[in-house]
């Protein structure tokens, strides 16, 4: 075989390897816009699910699914920035407990969000007596996304530059003026994207809100310490239910959940190209 | 032909000697010492950087320390600022006197430390942030008392740039050029009105032209401070400096492990016509190093 064939070959196969993962996200979009775009209405947006599908909506279900965002966004990012900073800027390296801490970091990424279900029911719902309401949930996703934040902003406080840090001291800074001032500024794009691609993940989780206890059937707004539901559980019971409609309406709140991340997704990617930067 | 080789052979280059000749102040041994260095040691992890380095540093001086890579004069400049304080497994034994009262003493902050003792670093290092904002953020962390505006505006014309940027102070520093970059870097060390300044290998990493912006900034800021340089260029330290110390790498004959010493510190103009070492006049004539 000719060296210029293998060439063309190679090439050939890397492309097969990209059209059969794309070809499925396009299988996938094209069958859910077909169906689900009829019933995507101010119906589906402003009502609360209902046994009559021209009348049934997922209104509970997408606030209580931004209410979660929200809540997660505002966990999350002190926890994960706070630790990541002083793992970064504070911790001495060479000790044992501060090496361990980063291992077990890493390994809680790598948790199945099952396990953070069981974590959440056993100490947020019934030790703690939370009960099965909206802020449990925004604490589960929270502990399940953190790992991911603490990694992100670690990358981006180690992208900044040692200079930086040391023209700073050198003008008679103290290190909390070093990180607040010089390191935390510069390492806020990279901090922000990798918050934003977290909560998109979160959003998208169901297990472990199953497993806390977020019911199915919901008709009222939720409350932060109330029952809830959030959208991927939503398009779960629509699924469940026997007539034909609600299979159309459950592919209505994808369209609905895809926007909600891709419009997260886009937020990440626009920020992290605003702030791009060169040393 | 025959032209151009007389014309080459006519502009003879001015030798070390005679740069140093015509630059150096030789009488600042007579004036305060700043620093009092007295058995300084510095260890990284166990390895030896510098050891034994004994000499004053005087005010209102360019003090010049050169030497082979290696050899440990960045080291000793960090010792000055306490910023080997910033690489967790260094080690300083010995003194370092600073108008007496030693810099390494339990009850010093090194904080403190730097406000009085400004550093520029090899590698202009301006931080992503407006002209402005670079040369505010001394004496806004600082907490300097005095009109803002007119503190940027002096620094920025000690260090010959006003001019250069007057009319975009708000425009990203990582914009300039790497000379005025450098210079940048040496307003934002002005204006927070330090005592000394430091300067590890300033322009290392500039062009000949800004080099000489530079070294003719340092002629003039002498006047006010005191100047303490590293570097490795010898007509550098011919040109700008009063006083010159030479360091050498000594290797230990059995463990092969490499060390910094001082081998001579004495009047610029000395140091590159009459060294006293063997080791400093085969460096200054590039016979080695």
């Amino acid at each position: 075989m000719s060296r210029r064939l293998k060439g063309v070959l190679f090439r050939g196969l890397l492309l097969f390897s990209l059209l059969v993962g794309f070809s499925m996200l396009i299988v996938l979009l094209v069958d859910v816009f077909r169906d689900g775009l009829p019933y995507l209405d101010m119906a589906l947006l402003t009502n609360p699910p209902s046994s009559d599908p021209e009348i049934a909506g997922a209104r509970p279900a997408i606030l209580a699914t931004l209410y979660m965002g929200i809540l997660l966004l505002i966990f999350v990012v002190p926890l994960g920035v706070g630790t990541a900073l002083y793992l970064e800027e504070y911790a001495d390296k060479t000790r044992w407990y501060n090496r361990l801490l980063e291992i077990n970091i890493q390994n809680l990424a790598a948790v199945p969000s099952i396990v953070y279900g069981i974590l959440g029911l056993a100490f947020l719902v019934r030790g703690l007596g939370l009960g099965r309401v909206l802020l449990a949930g925004a604490m589960i996703l929270t502990l399940l996304v953190l790992p991911t934040v603490i990694i992100a902003a670690r990358e981006a406080i180690r992208s900044v530059p040692d200079s930086i840090r040391q023209g700073a001291y050198a003008l008679g800074a103290t290190q909390w003026q070093v990180v607040s001032r010089q390191v935390l500024p510069a390492a806020i794009p990279g901090i922000a994207t990798g918050s934003i691609l977290a909560l998109a993940r979160a959003i998208g989780e169901t297990a472990p809100l199953i497993l806390i206890g977020a019911v199915t059937y919901i008709s009222f707004d939720p409350t932060i310490l109330g029952p809830f539901t959030a959208l991927p559980i939503q398009i779960y019971s629509f699924l469940r239910l026997p007539q034909e409609e609600f299979k159309l309406l459950a592919a209505a709140s994808i369209i609905v959940l895809l926007v909600i991340l891709l419009t997260l997704n886009a937020f990440a990617i626009y920020i992290r190209n605003k702030y791009r930067r060169t040393w | 032909m025959t032209t151009m080789t007389e014309q080459a052979s006519s502009i003879e280059p001015m030798s070390l000697a005679d740069i140093a000749q015509t630059h150096g102040d030789g009488s600042v041994t007579d004036r305060e010492a700043v620093f009092r260095v007295r058995d300084l040691y510095v260890s990284y992890g166990g390895n030896v950087a510098i050891r034994g380095v004994n000499l004053d540093v005087h005010k209102n001086a360019v003090t010049a320390f050169i030497g082979p890579s290696g050899c440990g004069k960045s080291t000793l400049i960090r010792c000055f600022d306490r910023m080997n304080d910033l690489v967790p497994s260094a080690k300083v034994g010995g003194e370092v006197l600073y108008h007496g009262k030693d810099l390494y003493a339990a009850d010093v902050d090194p904080v403190e430390v730097r406000r009085r003792i400004g550093m520029v670093f090899q590698k202009p290092n301006p931080f992503p942030k407006s002209i402005y904002d670079n040369i505010a953020f001394g004496p806004r962390v600082l907490g300097l008392k005095g009109s803002l505006d007119e503190r940027v505006e002096r620094a920025l014309h000690q260090a010959a740039l006003w001019d250069e940027v007057k009319d975009r102070l708000k425009e990203s520093a990582l914009g300039l050029s790497g000379g005025q970059q450098q210079r940048l870097c040496i307003a934002r060390c002005l204006a927070v009105e330090p005592d000394v300044i430091l300067m590890d290998e300033p322009a290392s990493a500039l062009d000949p032209i800004s080099t000489t912006r530079i070294e003719d900034l340092m002629h003039e800021l002498k006047r006010e401070y005191t100047i303490v340089i590293v570097t490795h260029n010898m007509q550098q330290a011919a040109r700008v400096a009063d006083m010159t110390a030479f360091f050498s790498v000594q290797v230990d004959e059995e463990t092969g492990r490499r060390t910094g010493v001082l081998v001579e510190y004495d009047n610029t103009a000395k140091i590159f016509t009459t060294p006293a070492d063997k080791r400093t006049e085969d460096y200054v004539t590039g016979r080695f190093g």
